[in-house]
């Protein structure tokens, strides 16, 4: 029987991109999210396209307590998670409106902690597996222009390497993905510079091929790796003055 | 946050918000108080501009595929390219195609686009089956020849004026292989091309490239290109239907618009004639390389240079299209502005409410963007409205209003229809206000 991959947050531009790469490599999925009729959209295409076994459930990574009873039910217990969910915001309304700053928290770290728990001890006790977070580059400094997201992300990166961590000895792989610039919904109003900016294909492209390589941690383009290791370092004196 | 979008030929260049969707209730919500849907940004012109745009790229599900009977449901933002991928090893084709894949489903109503077939299979709105339009009352009606069918013949061609085209049903064409049974045959001259067009009619597909810049006996010489879908015994692979998807190559940059002149199009359009050293050539080649020539060059609308081109295509109807023809080619000709590709076409009969083609002849060329082309071809309007043709919206950029209320017969017709529909102008484009179809 074909691997089954699941989903996490699965009609953002890059979930949909890694569901028809995943489908086209043969994978099974389910797709888990919380607008059904896009979910049933998808289902529809990635059967049509690729001829793939799909299913649909619903999910909301805001809704922590009903996590472990999610996976529980689920008919087939996923080889490989992938958690693609998260929220950008804005990061002037999230300084001033805590309740779009506790969402954009809970999205990016809390709810991924939430469901990666349960997850993380079926696939230890089974002793395999394969858990993909996206992260972002956005975790490794915090700058004034996003670094309420920012500082979610970098809660999810330390907790996705210290997962690796736990888990290497159980057979079970954790990859990082930290895409840097996707040409999706989430950043249809920023102006992207050209060369910075990955299509999700590309994105799902490399995380396919991570995922096989038993990868770490990846940047998508990876001149990301070099305007990040820039990035960090600059000493924070001169940092703090610059307008990022 | 406003950027500039601009569409094939670079011109005109506009400024725009842009919003994107990926389902039904998002779109209803996020509207502007007036816009214009946008798919892929290939038409030549201002018919998907505005300054407010609704991107339908991300509106791109394949909703359902009936395989037997080769029908097929989707959202309208899916491409033409991604659809073959889909289809063709499964047997099945675009029963209407234009001359690159890489437009939208939406688009592909929206300019009912039409193909080498047209003289036999019309163009795209004849084999639509049902879709589903979110008009600017702000109701989606599923709508069709029978159904809500005032909707359904003004959207087909419409330029999306009626609102946004959602879900598409529509039917395929059976093929037993991804290949075509091609044939060329070179014309010396203008009447020895519009007979071979007259003894070829029963042709699936036919289309023509022609020399504009040619005087004297060679007034017109031409090579006429004929397909048909290639039998399984015909085809010298085993992969018979496999679809292909690689480019060649991208143009990198955009060319000084020096490189384009008479003097290197006359001889690019030498050796092009020349190429085909026998009068008559037959071959067997993958559907890619037939339909879409230019698709393997990427951004080859970088050549004309940054300020852009336009194409100018106009049909003529059938009775006066070789006086017609004479007449325009003379005019290009002494300007010296032809273009590398000039591709002639004859069609079938058509007369739907503002859908483009009419049974006749159409000529489809470039023009760099110089100074005195609009000037020139406000004089060739005039020509083209004369003999009782009209020019493709999809290809126009510049066209005065009074040429196009003159030579498209249903008009007033169109504009109750879109009134019905869309009584506050919610869907406005560039294109709607040149031509005053809507305020």
């Amino acid at each position: 029987m074909e691997e089954n991959v699941l989903i996490l947050g699965a009609t953002s531009d890059m979930a949909v991109a890694l569901a028809r790469q995943l489908a086209a490599e043969g994978y099974s999925i389910t797709l888990a999210g919380r607008s059904t009729e896009r979910l049933s959209a998808m289902e529809g295409d990635l059967r049509v396209r690729h001829k793939a076994m799909v299913t649909s459930v619903y999910f909301d990574a805001l809704d922590f307590n009903s996590h472990p009873g999610f996976y529980n039910s689920l008919a087939e217990k996923p080889d490989i998670v992938i958690c693609v969910f998260g929220l950008l915001g804005d990061q002037n309304e999230a300084q001033n409106n805590w309740s779009l700053c506790f969402d954009i928290i809970n999205s990016n770290y809390t709810g991924a902690v939430s469901i990666l728990n349960v997850i993380a001890n079926d696939f230890e006790r089974r002793r395999k597996g394969t858990i993909v977070g996206i992260s972002s580059v956005a975790g490794e400094r915090g700058r004034q222009s996003n670094y309420i997201y920012g500082s979610a992300k970098a809660g999810f990166t330390a907790y996705l390497s210290g997962m690796r961590n736990r888990l290497f000895k159980h057979g079970v792989h954790v990859l990082t993905v930290k895409p840097g610039f996707v040409k999706t919904k989430m950043i249809e109003n920023i102006a992207t510079p050209g060369i910075l900016t990955a299509s999700p294909k590309t994105v799902a492209r490399k995380i396919s091929k991570a995922i096989l390589k038993k990868k770490n941690t990846i940047y998508v383009l990876s001149i990301w790796e070099l305007v990040m290791l820039i990035i960090k370092m600059i000493p924070e004196g001169l940092f703090k003055r610059l307008k990022l | 946050m406003k950027k500039l979008i601009t569409n094939w030929n670079n011109y005109p260049v506009v400024e725009a918000s842009e919003i994107s969707f990926d389902y039904e209730k998002e779109i209803a919500l996020k509207l502007a108080q007036s816009s214009i849907p946008h798919g892929n940004g290939r038409c030549y012109g201002d018919a998907s501009l505005s300054s407010d745009v609704v991107n339908t790229l991300r509106y791109d599900k394949v909703l359902a595929f009936d395989e037997v009977n080769g029908i097929i449901t989707c959202q309208s933002g899916i491409l033409l390219s991604d659809l073959l991928q889909i289809i063709v090893p499964r047997g099945w084709f675009l029963p209407v195609t234009p001359g690159t894949k890489f437009i939208t489903v939406g688009g592909a109503v929206a300019s009912d686009v039409h193909g080498k077939n047209h003289h036999i299979d019309g163009s795209f709105s004849r084999h639509i089956v049902s879709m589903s339009v979110l008009t600017g009352t702000g109701e989606t009606f599923v709508c069709n020849a029978t159904n809500h069918s005032d909707l359904f013949w003004a959207t087909c061609g419409g330029m999306g004026l009626t609102g946004i085209i959602l879900e598409v049903k529509f039917r395929l064409k059976r093929i037993s292989t991804a290949y075509i049974r091609q044939k060329q045959i070179k014309a010396r001259n203008l009447d020895e091309i519009m007979g071979l067009f007259a003894e070829n009619s029963g042709s699936t597909y036919s289309v023509a490239w022609i020399d504009c810049l040619k005087s004297g006996k060679n007034f017109g010489r031409s090579i006429l290109i004929l397909g048909e879908h290639a039998t399984v015994d015909q085809v010298k692979t085993d992969r018979i239907l496999l679809p292909k998807e690689k480019s060649l190559v991208t143009v990198p940059f955009y060319f000084p618009s020096f490189v384009l002149n008479g003097f290197s199009v006359r001889i690019f359009n030498a050796l092009y004639y020349a190429k085909n050293y026998k009068k008559t050539m037959d071959s067997v080649v993958h559907y890619d390389g037939f339909y879409y020539p230019l698709d393997s060059i990427l951004s080859w609308n970088k050549i004309y240079g940054k300020k852009g081109f336009v194409q100018y295509q106009f049909v003529l109807p059938f009775d006066s299209s070789r006086d017609g023809l004479i007449d325009i080619l003379a005019r290009i000709n002494r300007q010296g502005a032809g273009s590398f590709l000039a591709v002639l076409k004859l069609f079938g009969d058509q007369d739907n409410l503002i859908s483009f083609p009419m049974k006749g002849y159409t000529l489809a060329l470039d023009f760099p963007i110089r100074s005195g082309l609009f000037e020139f071809l406000d004089e060739l309007d005039k020509i083209v409205a004369d003999y009782g043709g009209r020019i493709y919206l999809s290809k126009d950029a510049r066209m005065k209003k009074e040429i196009f209320w003159k030579t498209y017969p249903h008009v007033h017709e169109f504009r109750e229809v879109l009134k019905k529909y869309d009584p506050e102008n919610r869907f406005v484009s560039r294109l709607s206000q040149r031509l005053t179809l809507k305020p």
